[in-house]
């Protein structure tokens, strides 16, 4: 009696479980799918890349899903495009916030990339592996494969140099750029965040910045004023000691001045991270500091106590009368 | 508050009544220019405080909500250049006018004398006597026109708005000030501004606003600088010197006036109790970014 019911049961979980996993009709649960044997058997170029991929113990049905039910070889011409948001809907999702899908789908334009483009497809390698396309060494020319002009400026950038020379903190695109939600870097969140971003290695100038009129005023969360890049650039971003440098001594003025019509030579004599707390940094400032630190506590410390006796004072005169 | 308000008889005088009389005899303190300068530096203190101190307290909670209530950076920039012109010409007309007065009115006792702000050793003295007084080991002292603290006050604003609007003025015209200064001297402004802003903010809304108005003998506020005078009563109380020196010399009857009216008084009120609101919801907010 319980075997009679136990296996219609069974065909019909079968069923169902077949329809939520490939969404198939519930009587492909019936039809075998061509195991990868099936499919490289015509599509032997994929073999070799698709072996050493991270996706290499998927079935080339998991991602082809359209070809699960078919039975009749060579299929058809037309396949359904991959979805790899049935398996990474969390990064699908950042991705559609970010200006590549907006280009692709709302702008149409058409050579924006999706997935494949930067991860590549059946020799998908994750980003830890030397020769992945998005692993950091290799991130400036995997973006830079459209972004010729920025990966060009990057590569003589001293981001560029110090990764080359081994140290992988250094930033490529990624570190910046939030890698899937990429936005336009002129719209006020990137702006803002990007002083943060630069502080997660460059912490005691991001500090010194805070503490300026321009850091105020962007911490506020208004973009009028200069932030990191507006000065030091961005892609090519170079130290204070290459002449090329936007903030070469040689290129303060023009610098300062292209948004400080008319500064001269004097003007640029500014420091734009100061510290007063540091008299190896700022001695003027940290002297100035000191003057009020003592004014202030003696000036509030004195009229405090002299305010508390007052109070008291008055307070027994009202009482008495 | 100002040299300004040293005694001089009340351009309005209407018959003043008889002396003796059962009626409570009013004394001029503040001139009317004294009481609209007051006035005019309250405003302004208070619009560039509250304009400023999104910047000076950038990191606060409620540092962009402030900047954001006067138009964002754009418009709390303009509301606190504008504010800090209007101080700056109102400083700058009241030393204007102690010059005027002195030099071709040659009016005397400005720089010096019992009406004089200028710190005195009767000051020091009267320093000493008052913290006797705190403790019951000695009577209140017989104060002049200007007490030492509100001397203090006046030179303190006098001082500051120097200070904050010379450096105010280079951070607002970088471009034109490296024509003469260097560089660094906006490093040097921009520290000095909010270090001074906030002794500024700090001294105005707790020191000032306690030895003004809110001491218990004064609670909630003291009206004399909005309607200009005070009772005989309260005069001779408060500054004996003054009362005795003008008993003296006959100086209290030309500044006899009449008794503030209804109108004046309520003016007064509203005018002092937005102020001291406003300033003790700033302080507040000061409290809430640093503590």
């Amino acid at each position: 009696m319980a075997i009679r019911f136990a296996v219609p049961l069974a065909a019909f979980i079968l069923t169902l479980s077949g329809a939520v996993v490939v969404n198939a009709e519930p009587a492909a649960a019936a039809v075998k799918p061509p195991a990868n044997e099936d499919c490289l058997a015509c599509h032997d170029d994929v073999g070799k890349p698709f072996a050493s991929s991270i996706h290499e113990a998927a079935s080339c049905v998991d991602c082809h899903a359209d070809l699960s039910t078919v039975q009749e070889f060579p299929h058809s011409e037309k396949v359904a495009k991959v979805s790899c948001a049935a398996c990474h809907d969390e990064i699908a999702s950042q991705y559609r916030d970010g200006i590549h899908a907006w280009a692709k789908e709302k702008a149409g334009l058409k050579m924006a990339p999706s997935c494949a483009d930067c991860h590549g497809r059946h020799d998908i390698s994750p980003k830890t592996s030397a020769t992945s396309r998005t692993h950091k060494n290799n991130v400036p020319a995997t973006c830079g494969s459209c972004h010729e002009g920025l990966a060009e400026h990057y590569n003589q950038s001293i981001h560029a140099a110090v990764l080359k020379a081994g140290n992988a903190a250094a930033p490529t695109c990624a570190d910046c750029h939030a890698v899937h939600a990429t936005q336009r870097a002129d719209v006020p969140s990137w702006r803002l965040g990007v002083a943060a971003e630069c502080g997660s290695c460059h912490a005691d100038v991001v500090d010194s910045f805070r503490r300026t009129f321009h850091g105020k005023v962007t911490e506020l969360g208004f973009t009028r004023v200069a932030a990191c890049a507006d000065c030091h650039g961005a892609h090519e971003i170079l130290p204070a000691s290459n002449p090329a440098s936007m903030i070469a001594k040689d290129r303060l003025v023009e610098t300062c001045g292209s948004c400080h019509k008319g500064a001269n030579e004097k003007f640029v004599q500014y420091d734009p991270h100061p510290n007063p707390r540091s008299h190896a940094r700022s001695p003027l400032l940290w002297w100035i500091n000191q003057f009020y630190t003592v004014l202030i506590a003696g000036c509030f410390g004195a009229f405090g106590l002299h305010s508390l006796l007052w109070f008291r004072r008055e307070r027994q005169e009202k009482r008495r009368s | 508050m100002t040299t300004a308000t040293i005694e001089r008889p009340a351009v309005h005088s209407s018959p003043a009544p008889v002396a003796g009389a059962a009626t409570v005899r009013h004394i001029q303190r503040f001139d009317r220019p004294t009481r609209v300068l007051h006035v005019v530096i309250m405003v302004t203190f208070l619009l560039l405080a509250a304009t400023g101190m999104p910047i000076l307290f950038s990191d606060a909670a409620w540092g962009r909500a402030l900047a954001l209530l006067f138009g964002g950076f754009t418009g709390a920039g303009l509301v606190h250049r504008a504010a800090g012109a209007v101080l700056l010409g109102a400083v700058a007309w009241h030393v204007g006018n102690l010059g005027w007065r002195a030099f071709v009115r040659g009016e005397r006792g400005l720089f010096w004398g019992p009406t004089s702000m200028t710190p005195q050793w009767r000051d020091v003295v009267q320093f000493g006597q008052q913290l006797k007084w705190f403790f019951n080991r000695g009577p209140y002292p017989k104060y002049e026109h200007f007490t030492y603290w509100e001397k203090f006050d006046y030179w303190a604003v006098l001082w500051g708005t120097a200070i904050m609007g010379a450096a105010g003025l280079i951070l607002w015209f970088p471009e034109l000030a490296a024509a003469f200064l260097p560089g660094w001297m906006f490093n040097v402004a921009l520290f000095v501004h909010g270090a001074e802003a906030t002794l500024a903010i700090g001294f105005i809304f707790v020191v000032h606003f306690f030895n003004g108005h809110l001491r218990p003998n004064k609670f909630p506020m003291d009206l004399v600088i909005f309607t200009g005078s005070v009772t005989e009563d309260e005069l001779r109380h408060e500054r004996a010197g003054q009362y005795e020196r003008l008993l003296r010399t006959g100086g209290l009857t030309p500044l006899i006036v009449p008794a503030p009216g209804a109108a004046d008084r309520r003016r007064g009120h509203v005018i002092g109790t937005i102020g001291l609101t406003l300033g003790l919801l700033l302080f507040v907010l000061i409290l809430q970014a640093v503590l």
